[in-house]
């Protein structure tokens, strides 16, 4: 028998390219090619000013598909996601124009914390309707999205809810127009959330169990996880990105309306699934769905940029992307 | 040595030297097997022994790797997947293949409904079901839901399905496992009566007294091999289980080594109940080896699962070292040093697309982390450990579990559990689907376990494991624990007698 050989083998392991997971690169694979079709298009297209620009268009999308990233590998999805920013939208800004806090500095610190509770509870609820109601994750937050929506359309009667303090306007707009030590807020943040995300799902104990529910759930059941427990907190952390997303859009244009974050949840689920996690849950790439989110924005902004496709196509064409993306990782996992 | 019968009927279906291997072990070696027309055949032998394997090959659903199979006589290569039913010949599965939602003349018809001018003809198939229902005497509505049947109601639309389908062969997996007594007369009626029209069974069943009151003859396998053929009426179920289990032990297990009598108790399990289990007790001492033996569906995993906390108890104690253990509670259990280790290692033990280092410490990712962070470099000392500890063999460190053998995904899991260093294991099945060679470790790695000081329950469906391993055997039968032998007792006999229903433990 070979099997001492194999031992042998075993210790002396090298890394090949054939140990590159093709599945993690083909994203950033995807978007270098993006940039050099761009660049083809229009030379104004790889100018470091409207890279920024597409990155910091892409925050919102971005930073909630993170947060998909955790539901989607343990096996779940979130469809209220895009509802739940205008709710936490509205709210926010109903609290400021409140004034129940006379300073502005003080007002908006409260705000932010308001907001960043009513995500969580958001996605509290959406966790413990899929976990303790029993309830799949499509159905319980298809309900969710409708009561986020509906909700929202009854606070603003239909309209727009604006922010009215121009002293807390002139505090909070640095928050996305400004920048830090030259890169502007937005991108500061994704990267920073990204980071943070990143750390909890490949190197703490709860993103192990996320994957491992996602992956077998009778598994991480013997495996003595509390597969439960470990689905709402998925859920919650979806429901902080969407709050950390609304800071960021709340001082974008000040007002919020019923038709906020309409379609978001199916482009944040697209940038999750570019960027390669499956959709069947167990494996999480949170790199990849930052990656797939610009892949979106910078397919939108070549359009623009270019004369010949009309860019009153551009959902078409995030619908193709999705379709190819999914064909491209089948493709890749046959051949591993 | 196979006294033939004076006026014996056309033998319909035979299998001539058959020989199956799966991966490079073979299961199944140089078989004979003939089935006459109009009789009632048992096919016997121990879990593993070969009967499904040879039933899958003769319904066609799996091929034989030598050997022929002759119908009436003639050569044949049995079509796969189930297109053996065209020739009359109609496998009746342990799970049934029936749609729930579908009703009784919906399920007969399955697959081959009857038209006309491109339209179901639900009159004629509803008719046909109910002519083949009246003559199984069976009064099931033919628009009834098969969600709505009876297991025994499933048991009798299988059958039917078969015979609607003319079948001249019918092989039957277990199929009182599910029934009550009367549900088993029932269908045994019936079948006797399509046996006198000329319809031919094979019976594959582990209860002794059904087969003597069934079969007309019996064939026994053991360990893939044909044992005797014989006429149901020249043997008693002493001497059927005789020939499923006449077989020598082998040098396989280590020496055993018997905990001291005073030795501490450390697993109390005090009347456990679950929806199967019934009143089962049993204590192990630090240091033993406790068996739990049986035949498949005795309902030990389900005890074991109530024990570890995975499966809530309706009533019943557990106590490990003095201290009570919730209900249900799998955390507790762990925390008081109890493990369970599964034995479906695919579908509950390992996560087969992630890596060994995922896998073998998920269940213990606590001693890897500080602060919240999880130390890789720690992780991977766990598994260099591990992989040295219980001599797991791959050639690529950062392998899939799905990619690796069954034996080293055995190893594995073993290792995974070990990690939560528990001072008692409960390893369900500890060598199923693995080589002889890696079963030999995981036997060392049992008992060296044992000398350690922990305490380990096997509960094994292979009789020789069960026997080779531990000083302590309890015998489960139906959800409860019928009987439990020491030293000299432990025996393949005593222990088939027991699952059997054959002999049972006095009540405490």
């Amino acid at each position: 028998m070979s099997a001492n050989e194999e031992t042998i083998q075993s210790t002396i392991h090298r890394r090949t390219w054939r140990d590159v997971d093709l599945r993690a690169v083909a994203p950033f694979a995807a978007l270098a090619l993006l940039l050099v079709v761009g660049a083809i298009v229009n030379p104004n297209f790889i100018g470091l000013n409207n890279l920024a620009n597409v990155a910091t268009r892409s925050a919102f999308i971005a930073i909630i598909a993170v947060g998909a990233t955790f539901v989607i590998s343990a096996g779940d999805l979130d469809l209220s996601v895009g509802s739940m920013v205008a709710f936490v939208a509205s709210l926010m800004i109903l609290f400021m124009n409140s004034g129940v806090i006379a300073d502005p500095a003080l007002m908006l610190t409260a705000a932010v914390v308001f907001a960043v509770a009513a995500g969580a509870a958001c996605g509290l609820a959406n966790g413990l309707i899929t976990t303790v109601g029993r309830i799949e994750p499509f159905i319980a937050t298809l309900g969710t999205m409708g009561i986020y929506r509906g909700l929202t359309t009854w606070l603003s009667q239909g309209g727009a809810i604006t922010l009215r303090e121009p002293q807390i306007q002139e505090l909070y707009r640095p928050a996305y127009f400004g920048s830090i030590l030259g890169v502007p807020v937005p991108i500061a943040i994704i990267l920073a959330v990204t980071a943070v995300a990143a750390f909890i799902l490949y190197r703490t104990r709860y993103g192990r169990h996320v994957v491992a529910v996602g992956s077998n759930s009778d598994v991480a059941r013997y495996s003595g996880i509390s597969v439960n427990r470990v689905r709402t907190i998925a859920f919650v952390i979806q429901g902080l990105c969407v709050a950390i997303a609304v800071l960021l859009y709340v001082p974008r244009l000040g007002s919020t309306s019923a038709t906020t974050g309409i379609l978001w949840e199916l482009q944040a689920i697209t940038a999750v699934v570019v960027g390669g996690t499956a959709l069947k849950g167990g494996a999480g790439r949170v790199w990849g769905t930052i990656c797939g989110a610009f892949i979106l924005e910078l397919v939108g902004n070549i359009m623009l940029l270019s004369n010949f496709i009309s860019e009153y196509l551009i959902g078409a064409m995030q619908g193709a992307i999705i379709i190819i993306a999914m064909l491209v990782q089948r493709s890749l996992v046959r051949k591993s | 040595m196979n006294p033939e019968t004076v006026d014996a009927a056309p033998v319909v279906l035979e299998a001539r030297r058959i020989s199956k291997s799966f991966s490079g072990v073979q299961v199944l070696f140089s078989v004979n097997f003939e089935l006459r027309a109009g009789e009632i055949h048992a096919l016997m032998g121990e879990n593993g022994a070969g009967k499904s394997t040879l039933v899958k090959i003769l319904s066609g659903f799996e091929q034989p790797s030598s050997g022929e199979i002759l119908l009436d006589g003639h050569p044949v290569k049995l079509p796969a997947n189930g297109a053996a039913e065209a020739l009359g010949i109609v496998i009746i599965h342990q799970e049934f293949n029936l749609a729930e939602h579908l009703t009784v003349a919906e399920s007969l018809f399955l697959g081959r409904e009857v038209t006309r001018f491109g339209v179901l003809d639900r009159k004629y198939m509803r008719a046909e079901t109910r002519r083949v229902l009246d003559l199984l005497g069976c009064r099931v509505d033919a628009n009834a839901l098969i969600g709505s049947l009876s297991i025994a109601e499933k048991q009798m639309v299988e059958i039917a399905k078969a015979i609607s389908r003319d079948a001249r062969v019918v092989f039957m997996d277990e199929p009182t496992a599910v029934l009550s007594r009367e549900e088993t007369n029932f269908l045994f009626r019936q079948v006797r009566k399509l046996r006198d029209q000329g319809t031919s069974f094979v019976f594959v069943s582990h209860k002794l007294d059904e087969v003597i009151e069934l079969t007309d003859r019996v064939t026994v396998l053991r360990d893939g091999q044909w044992v005797k053929t014989a006429p149901t009426s020249m043997l008693d179920g002493e001497s059927i289980a005789q020939l499923m289990v006449g077989r020598e032990m082998s040098s396989l297990y280590p020496a055993k080594t018997e905990p001291d009598v005073d030795e501490e108790v450390v697993l109390r399990a005090d009347s456990i109940s679950t929806d199967y289990v019934k009143d089962a007790s049993f204590e192990v001492r630090k240091g033993e080896i406790l068996g739990f033996s049986g035949m498949i569906g005795s309902g030990r995993t389900e005890l074991m699962e109530a024990v570890a906390g995975l499966r809530p108890r309706l009533s019943g104690e557990v106590t490990i070292r003095g201290e009570a253990v919730p209900s249900g509670d799998v955390h507790a259990a762990n925390r008081c040093g109890l493990a369970y280790m599964t034995k479906d290692r695919k579908g509950k033990g390992l996560l087969l697309n992630s890596g060994m280092t995922a896998n073998l410490t998920l269940q213990s990712l606590d001693q890897h982390t500080s602060l919240g962070y999880l130390n890789p470099t720690s992780e991977a000392a766990s598994l260099e450990k591990a992989r040295r500890r219980f001599d797991i063999r791959v050639r690529d460190g950062n392998v899939v579990a799905r990619r690796m053998s069954g034996g080293n995904q055995q190893k594995l899991l073993l290792a995974k559990v070990m990690e939560t260093e528990p001072g008692i294991i409960i390893i369900d099945e500890p060598t199923r689907g693995i080589d002889v060679g890696t079963k030999q470790q995981i036997y060392h790695f049992i008992s060296a376990l044992a000398r350690d000081g922990r305490s380990i329950i096997v509960v094994s469906s292979e009789m020789p494991e069960v026997i080779g391993l531990c000083t302590r055997v309890a015998v489960m039968r139906e959800g409860r624990i019928v009987g439990m032998l020491e030293g000299d007792e432990i025996s393949e006999q005593e222990i088939m007698r027991y699952a059997a229903g054959l002999k049972r433990m006095a009540a405490a």
